[in-house]
């Protein structure tokens, strides 16, 4: 071995360590920012969290001017909006997997419903809250009209609605994945003794896959908690408790979104970036409960 | 009297099979009603001149979106620059060292990331870039969009290695190859198309995303080409003149809808033709 050959190794060895040290930064990175996201918030949050404590979270004075500040109104609207779209895209989602996952599971039309689910999941928010504003607003404002409620309009009805189109695709994804993992042989069972096709899905289907749609449904949540902008244009953004599914209010991501860039004072900033953490807290649980049910299915 | 309780349960079962097409029919209804209106709305907005000029201020007819595109453009670019490199050697690490502790943490870590609203990704990145730089950046609306992307682009770059097959990488260093070089030279290239794939799904989920920049790139009517300077992007913009009250902004805002919604479709369109053609597995 002469000279060069030990120089050509070393310098191997040399680009070896800096090709792995590489990799070790590119992970140490994204470990970090995960990290980074839980302190940041807490500590830009402590101000409020110091000032207010538990409070914040049923207070229901939302009062920039006096600097008091409760987070109530904005987590009820989070809830409230967030479970009515469950609701209304219950019945959907789910006759879109049986169609999916059960009686039609192949051919044109299932693929034309199959892309159609995925651009659905593709198109921005803003466009969903810019389509609601001028078309879907005007219609429940005449609803109200007729119904004698005060027609804004704009509200909790408005943002469900929308809300429910968007998260469609997430709860109709999971669920028809297993749906369409039942045993053959369970459902041959049941035919064999007489079942029509919706007593099979009635008495087998659901009951051997509940768990798995109600994952769908839990991701599908975690979605509509966190959805931004398509609320915030909808639902009239005031700072009082929803009432009823007329009322205009706001959700705790449309009050971050809406008061963000006009916060000013240190204490009024920290409110908004305490609602921020709570947000991101309550998420993650929905997150990982869902997650750990599909795990179960190794979907 | 048997007869008739069959022709009910026979009844039943087909009620349900309508109940099951027709629920199933209609949840398509509103993306036809949401791409129709766009289309019927921004079509007459978008001309040549829409492309290149600059927003008119209210009142006054014409103008165009030539900021929100470029600015749109900028955002995205700079945080791929920042989200791909990082993505893949990510990638590279979760699939080379499987069962390490740290690749524990980073998937633990990374699912987290995954399931965080966007509008929280905002604040995060208002709080470690805009704040120490006391203002609004393309740069910090990048930081959020990368915060976003990682995620994608890392499980589709680990999941594509993890298909390579491990004779391939033995053969490799059997001729001596570096072990650098074997994942560079070989197993990189042989499953760019899974993360070719993977970073196009990724910038399809960024480009529509408004909540992340509302307070990092915040918008500008100006034409801007410095990303430490606050920048329009489509999405803001579409924001921004849905909710004032002038008309001649809404057309603007319809226009800009279109293009929006026409790139994205395109990617992910893309990204599916690639799926199948390249035989991709996530």
């Amino acid at each position: 071995m002469d000279h060069s050959d030990i120089k050509n190794i070393s310098l191997l060895s040399l680009k070896e360590k800096i090709f792995k040290g590489l990799l070790l930064f590119a992970i140490v990175t994204v470990i970090l920012i995960v990290v980074a996201l839980f302190l940041v918030l807490i500590i830009n949050s402590w101000p409020s969290l110091k000032t207010f404590g538990i409070k914040f979270i049923y207070g229901t004075t939302w009062n920039p001017v006096k600097d008091k500040f409760g987070a109530l109104p904005f987590i009820v609207g989070t809830l409230l909006t967030s479970f009515l779209a469950l609701i209304i895209s219950a019945p959907f989602s789910l006759a879109l997997s049986l169609y999916l996952g059960e009686y039609f599971r192949s051919g044109w039309m299932s693929e034309v419903l199959q892309n159609a689910v995925e651009l659905l999941a593709g198109i921005p928010s803003v466009i969903y809250g810019f389509w609601g504003l001028f078309v879907l607003v005007p219609i429940i404002r005449s609803v109200e009209m007729e119904l004698g409620a005060p027609p804004y309009g704009l509200g909790v009805l408005a943002s469900s609605i929308i809300l429910a189109v968007m998260i469609i695709p997430y709860s109709a994804s999971v669920s028809r994945e297993v749906i369409s993992l039942v045993p053959g042989n369970l459902k041959e069972a049941a035919y064999s003794l007489g079942a029509t096709r919706y007593e099979v899905i009635k008495k087998v289907i659901i009951p051997y896959t509940w768990s798995g749609i109600l994952a769908g449904i839990i991701l599908a949540l975690g979605r509509a908690l966190g959805e931004t902008m398509a609320v915030t244009m909808v639902i009239g953004n005031t700072n009082n408790l929803p009432t009823s599914i007329f009322s205009t209010g706001n959700t705790m991501a449309s009050v971050i979104a809406n008061e963000f860039t006009e916060a000013s004072g240190n204490l009024y900033l920290s409110s908004l970036i305490e609602i921020g953490l709570i947000l991101f807290l309550i998420t993650m649980v929905i997150n990982f409960i869902g997650k750990r049910i599909t795990k179960r299915y190794s979907l | 009297m048997a007869d008739n309780k069959v022709a009910y349960r026979k009844f039943k079962d087909s009620l349900f099979r309508i109940a099951v097409i027709s629920f199933a029919l209609i949840t398509t209804l509103p993306l036809i009603f949401i791409l129709f209106y766009i289309l019927k709305q921004g079509i007459t907005a978008i001309n040549w001149h829409f492309l290149v000029s600059l927003p008119k201020p209210p009142g006054e007819s014409g103008g165009g979106i030539s900021n929100a595109i470029v600015g749109t453009f900028l955002i995205v670019l700079v945080a791929s620059v920042l989200a791909i490199p990082i993505g893949i050697g990510a990638g590279i690490y979760l699939s080379e060292y499987k069962n390490s502790r740290l690749a524990d943490w980073a998937r633990s870590g990374l699912e987290i990331l995954n399931g965080t609203p966007s509008i929280v990704l905002g604040i995060m990145a208002y709080i470690i870039v805009v704040e120490p730089a006391k203002g609004f950046s393309a740069f910090s609306g990048s930081v959020a969009l990368a915060f976003m992307m990682l995620p994608v682009v890392i499980r589709t770059t680990e999941e594509t290695l993890k298909l390579m097959p491990e004779s391939l990488k033995e053969a490799a260093l059997a001729l001596g190859t570096p072990y650098y070089r074997v994942i560079l030279k070989v197993i990189l290239p042989s499953g760019a198309s899974g993360i070719i794939t993977g970073i196009m799904l990724s910038v399809a989920r960024i480009a529509g995303e408004t909540a992340p920049l509302l307070f990092t790139a915040f918008g500008s009517p100006y034409m801007n080409t410095n990303i430490f300077k606050p920048t329009d992007s489509l999405p803001l913009l579409i924001f921004n003149y849905a909710t004032s009250p002038y008309n001649n902004w809404h057309q603007l805002a319809w226009g800009a809808s279109l293009i929006l919604v026409f790139v994205i479709l395109l990617l992910n369109i893309f990204s599916k033709l690639a799926v199948r053609k390249w035989k991709v597995q996530f």
